[in-house]
């Protein structure tokens, strides 16, 4: 790689125009990342305070703190929020927003007005489902089955829907940008084999937005259409079917959940690879490993109909393909376990929230690998077994990357550097409250306690008020870089190009980068993470 | 910190699932035990340290841990496929027993004809069949202590069965969301021993058996007029019958006019009472009105349990499997021809 | 739009069309035509939902589709479909008017292509309001009775009208959005911005106008001429 003399100070893309406007008209990718950021923090908050209303009703066996209805919304709120406007963006909108240019060493984005457009959608539906939640929100629970959703349900479902709808325009806007960037935009001398693996894991998460996303976005305005407006699409009492909502619904949504991880598997490897100061370990297998999970994700969505009624070939098929996208998840553990030997490890935040992203995942793994089995899902499908699967995947895995990457990535975004001993316990209490929140459910779904239940049999008391515990715990290492990040701006040790001693395009400009990313044009000329020649360059 | 074990295949699936933990255990201690000591054994010493940078062989070891996944992934899955069709496919001599699921109550009917809310009395040791519809929204039959669950749908028929082993009384829930007082559907399965059964019966409510109410149902709505009853011998021939003969239909592989076959179980039955028109049998008229509105959910499962009990030879009446194209039997012709003009419809002639 | 995130860079003098972050015309013409197939693949997946809706629902309820697919008028059809070809080929025309750099030629292609799209408009709004008429529209109100069929079927032909709603009426709007578009983009064809050089605008409109064509031509066979034999 060529190197750059260092940006003088002050010309960079936060100096470039300090109004309002400069901001809210912005088509500098990084300033749309800090946006994004900012929008996707509101709705965190959010969705982490309807779960900690969940988690406060589920003390007691009785439901006695609110009604059941209030109940329902809340979970169902909790459950849109987290996903469709805080995991599904939350890594490609923030990081990817911020990186994707400056690592393949473009200026920006293949499309700047259609990555802002992306912004403003995304708050455009954000607003009009916070207008659904404010008015009495909706109880249908975030999958919307029908009938339910489209006959009985008594909240504001279309409101909502519609909402969804739109914010799947910012998902594929940013998926777009992605896939047209990092095809058409990269530097001269940067083939496919040197790019980092946060590029390959942004790649295979905008394929499986751009073949999902409008397959929800259909399913949720047939949804709308049937209950406002009558048409019978679902509707069984016209020959519908309702189990064609199911597939449609998960032909995105189970997809959604790689969106969700794959991302946080890029941001992984980049951490893993810089505090060992190692390459990853069999980088060609881990990058594909993250395009065979896409294509696998795509094949798998019958899994959530098990019990459903369909038939038990098609059961036997989606089992055994579930099972499989185990095999490359494997793979990427073992090659990043396989990174630590021999490597020169350094005990940095991002590298802990990075370690505790490695056994987190395992476990959501190995217990999304059992439940794909066919013989064991009957028993436990539609029970807290599944409730803390997908939280081990999707809290244990993309939210612990989400944070790594964020702390990995801040001086680079910021300039400034956190401080050590907050940010280090902060990841321990996520770590620890995490465990402590979702490991008794893995014992309460399979004691037979059924998910969006209210109240629930005496005997299962205990485990649900340890499962609260922990997420007061959980809150409350959540709630810390809140305020330690925003400190450091102000008060945080002024951060050099490279802090970390990292390998890649985006540590050889300057922290924070220049708007148009690079004074000089790079030139590539080695392959990824080749800390060999970062050595050679320390002479 | 476990549940009861309470039914034939609960020893099974426990099993599947303790050697799924073992396995993950195993994998996970491993995976951490690693990552410990390597995090304790390789600490970065000095800031400019780098990693060991040599070009290692990765392809043997990406083999190893790729293959060795597969294989135990796919042993699970066979084991896995295997537990789930004891728990798919019930034993022909199940005991029939239907439910139907409404917001926010279970309701069942006994063979013998009593009818319970949300609770539901089973003799220990016999397999029960539960055959279910949902009046409303989807609901889902989950007892935990039996290891089963099924969906419960609106407009179509699923099946779930068990065989209790223990006596006692465990909890049944509905699965499925199903709105507001989702967490209520709840009620009891009691396990009996068949004394106890027997004797539970007696003090029930003695009404008629369902089939017997399915036989009353069928007289009610004057179904033989156009579907005979009979069996061979007892057919009249010179009887004019308008729809296909019912006897020995159950199970039966039926050719519908639009060419396609299907099975004549509980959803074809059900669909054929309430949706006529959906399913035409080859070389009948669709004549047959609807009974949706006029019969309950109750009702369809008790004229289906009589269906179902209609065995013994098919009536010698076309109109089940034979040959059926326009003419190809003399009788059928004028038949078909009568009752035209009976209820005034033009023949198709598409 | 002012670039405000715009440093000024040191840049040559180069083709006012061309945005900042790219290298050359070349560069930013691949990059936003991939851009375009790309959305085109998210118009198939969207569609897509609907057709695989409309498959199920013919297996299940295959003589009642078959007799509302003959209730429709397959000559208002027929000629939508003519209609609709003519004007992906008058779309096809004005971007060779674009890359040939004839200003006159693309805007009167451009125009003839909005006037028959208003056209096959126009007579959608024939088709619906006869719909409405003969209470063929999904809904409490909904009828089916001779002479149109059987009214036994009234269920799978609500079904079928549920699904022709749903995919005339999708792709009625993305034909008014289409059309919209190609109006603003009169705006810089006016102006005769469109040229040799740069005429991507133009070009990847083209591709979206025959994506919409495209589906049509699934829809029509669909819908008008299935229950013919």
């Amino acid at each position: 790689m060529t190197t750059h003399a260092a940006a003088a100070p002050g010309s960079n893309y936060l100096t470039n125009g300090f109004s309002l406007k400069s901001w809210l008209l912005t088509k500098d990718h990084k300033r749309i990342a800090i946006l994004y950021m900012i929008s996707i923090t509101v709705f965190f908050v959010l969705g982490g305070l309807f779960a900690f209303v969940v988690r406060l009703e589920l003390l007691t066996p009785a439901g006695d703190l609110m009604e059941a209805d209030t109940y329902n919304r809340m979970f169902t709120m909790h459950g849109v929020v987290m996903i469709f406007f805080f995991l599904i963006p939350s890594i490609p909108a923030v990081l990817g927003n911020f990186l994707v240019p400056i690592m393949i060493g473009a200026k920006d984005l293949a499309f700047p007005k259609i990555n802002l457009a992306s912004w403003y959608l995304y708050n455009i539906a954000g607003v009009i489902t916070l207008a659904a939640i404010a008015m009495g929100g909706v109880d249908t629970g975030w999958t919307f089955y029908t009938p339910f959703s489209t006959t009985y349900a008594n909240g504001y479902v279309v409101l909502t829907v519609v909402g969804l709808f739109i914010n799947g325009f910012s998902s594929i806007f940013t998926g777009l940008n992605f896939i047209v960037s990092i095809h058409r935009m990269r530097a001269p001398g940067l083939t496919w084999f040197r790019l980092p693996l946060f590029i390959w894991g942004h790649y295979a998460t905008s394929l499986v937005i751009m073949l999902g996303t409008p397959v929800i976005a259909i399913t949720l305005a047939l949804l709308a259409a049937e209950r406002a407006l009558h048409l019978g699409i679902f509707d069984p009492a016209l020959g519908g079917d309702p189990i064609l909502f199911q597939h449609l619904f998960w032909f995105y949504s189970h997809p959604a959940v790689y969106i969700m991880i794959l991302p946080s598997m890029g941001v992984i490897s980049e951490i893993i690879s810089a505090f060992t100061r190692k390459k990853i370990f069999g980088y060609h297998f881990v990058a594909f490993a993250s395009i065979a999970i896409a294509i696998l994700g795509f094949l798998v969505w019958g899994h959530h109909l098990f019990v459903s009624g369909q038939s038990i070939y098609a059961g036997l098929v989606f089992s055994v393909l579930s099972m499989l996208v185990g095999v490359p998840s494997a793979v990427k553990v073992f090659n990043w376990m396989a990174t630590l030997y021999q490597g020169s490890i350094s005990r940095q935040t991002p590298m802990l929230y990075a370690l505790g992203f490695i056994g987190l995942f395992t476990i959501g793994g190995l217990t999304g690998v059992m439940l794909a089995t066919i013989g064991l899902d009957v028993h436990v499908h539609d029970t807290y077994f599944v409730v803390a699967h997908f939280h081990y995947i999707m809290v244990g895995g993309a939210i612990m990357g989400y944070l790594g990457g964020i702390h990995f990535w801040w001086p680079k975004m910021t300039g400034r550097l956190y401080p050590n001993f907050w940010s280090k316990l902060s990841a321990g209490l996520v770590f620890v409250g995490f465990n402590l929140t979702f490991f008794p459910q893995f014992i309460l779904g399979y004691l037979g306690m059924p998910r969006r239940y209210w109240s629930y049999p005496d005997e299962m008391q205990v485990l649900n008020v340890l499962s609260t515990a922990g997420a007061t715990i959980l809150g409350v290492g959540y709630a810390m870089p809140l305020f330690y990040l925003l400190w450091s701006l102000k008060g945080g040790r002024v951060a050099d190009d490279n802090p970390w001693g990292a390998y890649g395009l985006e540590w050889e400009t300057s922290s924070p980068p220049p708007t148009e990313n690079f004074l000089h044009d790079p030139v590539v000329t080695g392959g990824p993470y080749d800390y060999a020649e970062l050595e050679r360059k320390r002479g | 910190m476990f549940p009861e074990a309470a039914s034939t295949f609960a020893g099974e699936v426990d099993t599947l699932y303790f050697v799924w933990i073992a396995v993950s255990l195993f994998f996970s201690v491993l995976i951490a035990a690693f990552i410990i000591f390597f995090f304790m054994k390789y600490r970065r010493r000095e800031w400019y340290q780098y990693g060991n940078q040599a070009e290692v062989k990765t392809l043997p070891l990406e083999i190893t841990w790729s293959v060795i996944p597969l294989i135990i992934t796919l042993a699970m899955f066979a084991w896995g496929a295997k537990v789930f069709f004891d728990l798919s496919r019930p034993p022909v001599d199940a005991d029939a027993y239907y439910a139907v699921g409404k917001q926010w109550m279970w309701k069942f009917q006994h063979p013998e004809g009593v009818r319970e809310i949300n609770d539901l009395h089973v003799p220990v040791g016999r397999p029960i069949q539960l055959t279910m519809t949902s009046e409303d929204v989807i609901h889902s039959f989950y007892v935990p202590a039996f290891r089963v669950k099924k969906d419960v749908l609106p407009g179509r028929y699923t099946t779930v069965w068990f065989e209790a082993t223990q006596p006692g009384r465990y909890h049944l829930f509905c699965a499925e969301y199903c709105g507001t007082e989702h967490s209520r559907m709840i009620g009891s399965v009691y396990a009996l021993s068949p004394e106890d059964y027997e004797s539970w019966l007696a003090t029930g409510v003695a009404g008629p058996t369902l089939q017997a109410s399915g036989e009353e149902l069928f007289e009610q709505f004057a179904c033989a007029t156009c579907h005979q009853v009979g069996d061979g011998a007892s057919v009249d021939a010179t009887r004019l019958a308008r729809g296909p003969a019912l006897r020995g239909l159950f199970g039966t592989e039926v050719a519908l006019a639009s060419g396609r076959t299907v099975t004549a179980d509980e959803s074809y039955i059900r669909q054929s009472i309430l949706n006529p028109q959906a399913d035409i049998v080859a070389g009948w008229q669709p004549i047959m009105p609807t009974f949706k509105g006029q019969v309950t959910a109750e009702q369809v499962n008790a004229l289906v349990d009589f269906i179902k009990s209609l065995d013994g030879e098919p009536a010698g009446v076309p109109g089940l499997g034979e040959d059926l194209r326009e003419g190809a039997v003399p009788a059928l012709q004028a038949a078909t021809d009568s009752v035209d003009e009976l209820e005034g419809n033009r023949p198709d002639a598409g | 739009m002012a670039d405000l995130a715009h440093s000024g860079g040191v840049h040559e003098a180069h083709h006012p069309k061309l945005q900042h972050h790219f290298e050359d015309l070349d560069q930013q013409r691949e990059a936003s035509t991939l851009g375009m197939w790309l959305f085109l693949v998210t118009e198939i997946m969207f569609f897509g939902g609907l057709f695989c809706a409309y498959l199920i629902y013919r297996g299940a309820s295959f003589d009642a589709f078959a007799e509302a697919s003959r209730s429709l008028d397959l000559y208002l059809g027929g000629f939508n479909t003519a209609v609709l070809i003519g004007s992906s080929l008058t779309m096809a025309l004005a971007v060779w008017a674009a890359q040939v750099s004839k200003r006159k030629a693309l805007i009167v292609f451009m125009i003839l292509t909005i006037v028959l799209g208003a056209v096959f408009l126009g007579v959608k709004v024939i088709e619906y309001s006869g719909k409405f008429a003969h209470h063929h529209v999904p809904g409490d109100s909904f009828e089916w009775a001779p002479p149109y069929g059987d009214p036994a079927n009234e269920a799978g032909t609500e079904m079928f009208f549920s699904l022709y709603f749903a995919m005339t009426g999708l792709h009625a709007a993305h034909m008014i959005i289409g059309m919209g578009f190609l109006a603003y983009l009169l705006i810089p064809a006016w102006q005769g911005k469109f040229n040799a050089d740069w005429y991507n605008p133009v070009e990847c409109f083209g591709l979206y106008w025959h994506f919409v064509d495209i589906v049509w031509i699934f829809l029509f066979p669909l819908l008008y001429l299935i229950g013919r034999h």
